[in-house]
């Protein structure tokens, strides 16, 4: 029973970064049918720009104060790379579908060389203090502190999220726009800076996921296709949970992430079978997509 | 300035289909000019390819304005009101939400409109999806009507309602229209004779006829433009 309620809780931690991947990627194809293969690469980067900012600031900041720069800043540059993105090479090729997955796909690749040619395809180390690595004991339960922060980060950003797409003008824009992007228009929006916003946030979450993935799940090492290998299972919630839905992101990421633990150690425990529970999110997927084509959240055209 | 709207030579090809086949006409300022036409001749198309939500060539000019290629909401923010043919209400969003879209500065009508439409403000916090027909229609309708707008380009208001509704809806036009230009599709001929005092006929992409809404109590020509009987 222990064993269970501890996988569950890494299982919910996996699940939130996950989210935290997949939320600004259902977003940016909901409002601009932009099948973004760069959302990757903002992971990446967030986790380069958070170890850049861990290792180059003085030691003398402290461990704690090191790892939470990096966590901000890694947010910030991933929004920033995003934007940029969408301004210079996603929005001259607004209804160009193939252009677009050849341009995002050309520039994933080029800057995963690029991080490969200046910091070399070995992953590198971020410091972070002994708290993270610790585990927490809680009613007979050993449960790894990393795993509180990437739950608490998920549940900030989809609480945030919903408040800000239900309250806010911007936020209604986009609610809109995903649902009738012409008729946004029609009323004299200028629905353009809402695909840049959109852009931003999508970015600023995916490089908050990249550095959290890389704190909580991967040893606190950083490496060049880190984002690439999450941006399979970020596709994999978007579609499970209905794109444009961030209530369905939330739900998917949770299942899959919860999925991936119980059967990687029920099964890949047992057998030696590694892989199980990659597969395993691969037949959720197949499964949803024949019960409920448009996903669980999904809208009926 | 005399005319609201004036086209001249205005072609829209959809998927390979010459839909508008060089279409000229104008809407004087003031009043209520109907487009007119069977069903697929381009009324739509006209309609959306003065708000530059299809591409198009030949010459658009709104309210003063030559705006051929420009964005659709640049042309919106010259003063157009538009109601969609299939009213386009955001279904996820409340009624609230929808007309808080349609908000534009800070003069936004909204004692007017829900005096036109007083269950719109009662229905305030419903999902636009769970409205009835006739309600979409009062909240499209309602957008439209929120801000001060010199042109209202309608589009089959009386589409899929009750005579009733189709009634009432017609005096809420009726009313806009002394403050507005309007430039409606309607396929109703009952609503366009309370409505219109000009009509312009389409068909296969082309203008054939233009003239005064009295034009309409001829059926000989009714029946030749548009193929219904004409004592409606």
């Amino acid at each position: 029973m222990n064993i269970f309620l501890v996988l569950t809780f890494s299982g919910v931690a996996l699940g939130a970064i996950y989210f935290l991947a997949a939320s600004g990627l259902s977003l940016i194809y909901g409002l601009m049918d932009v099948l973004n293969f760069a959302h990757g690469l903002f992971m990446t980067l967030g986790a380069y720009a958070g170890y850049e900012i861990a290792t180059r600031l003085p030691t003398s900041l402290g461990a704690p104060t090191l790892v939470i720069l990096a966590i901000i800043g890694a947010t910030l540059f991933g929004g920033l790379a995003a934007g940029v993105t969408e301004l210079i090479l996603i929005r001259p090729l607004y209804g160009k579908p193939i252009s677009q997955i050849l341009i995002t796909i050309g520039l994933d690749l080029a800057v995963v060389g690029l991080l490969m040619g200046g910091f070399g395809s070995t992953a590198l180390q971020i410091p972070v203090p002994l708290w993270l690595v610790e585990p927490t004991h809680l009613g007979g339960l050993f449960l790894p502190n990393a795993n509180f922060l990437a739950i608490g980060a998920g549940v900030i950003v989809l609480i945030g999220l919903e408040l800000f797409l239900a309250l806010t003008r911007y936020g209604i824009i986009i609610r809109a726009g995903v649902e009738n992007r012409e008729m946004v228009r029609a009323l004299g929006i200028d629905v353009g800076r809402a695909f840049t916003l959109v852009f931003v946030i999508g970015g600023a979450m995916a490089g908050l996921g990249g550095i959290l993935y890389t704190i909580v799940f991967s040893g606190d090492l950083v490496s060049p296709n880190q984002g690439d290998s999450l941006l399979i299972f970020a596709f994999i919630v978007v579609v499970i949970g209905g794109l444009g839905s961030i209530r369905g992101s939330a739900v998917a990421a949770l299942t899959v992430g919860l999925l991936q633990q119980y059967t990687s150690f029920y099964i890949g425990g047992h057998s030696g079978w590694a892989q199980i529970g990659d597969l395993s999110t691969v037949l959720l997927l197949a499964v949803v997509l024949e019960l409920r084509p448009r996903g669980l959240f999904g809208r009926v055209a | 300035m005399t005319n609201a709207v004036e086209i001249s030579d205005l072609h829209v090809t959809i998927a390979g289909s010459h839909v508008l086949q060089g279409v000229s006409f104008s809407v004087p300022t003031g009043g209520v000019t109907a487009l007119l036409g069977r069903n697929g001749v381009g009324k739509t198309t006209t309609l959306r390819a003065i708000l530059g939500l299809v591409a198009s060539s030949g010459r658009i000019q709104v309210l003063g304005d030559e705006v051929a290629g420009w964005p659709t909401h640049r042309i919106v923010r010259l003063g157009i009101g538009y109601v969609p043919e299939d009213r386009d209400v955001f279904s996820a969003l409340t009624v609230e939400q929808n007309l808080r879209l349609a908000e534009s500065g800070s003069g936004a009508k909204y004692d007017e409109v829900f005096s036109l439409f007083p269950e719109l403000q009662q229905r305030g916090r419903q999902r636009a999806g769970t409205l009835s027909g006739g309600q979409q229609q009062m909240l499209s309708i309602a957008r439209a009507l929120l801000n001060n707008r010199p042109l209202l380009l309608i589009d089959e208001p009386s589409k899929g309602l009750a005579p009733k509704i189709v009634s009432e809806f017609a005096g809420v036009l009726e009313r806009a229209a002394q403050h507005s230009t309007v430039l409606l599709v309607e396929q109703n001929l009952s609503v366009v004779k309370r409505l219109a005092q000009r009509i312009v006929v389409l068909d296969h992409g082309e203008v054939v006829h233009h003239g005064e809404v009295t034009d309409l109590d001829d059926p000989t020509l009714v029946r030749q433009l548009l193929g219904v009987a004409g004592a409606a």
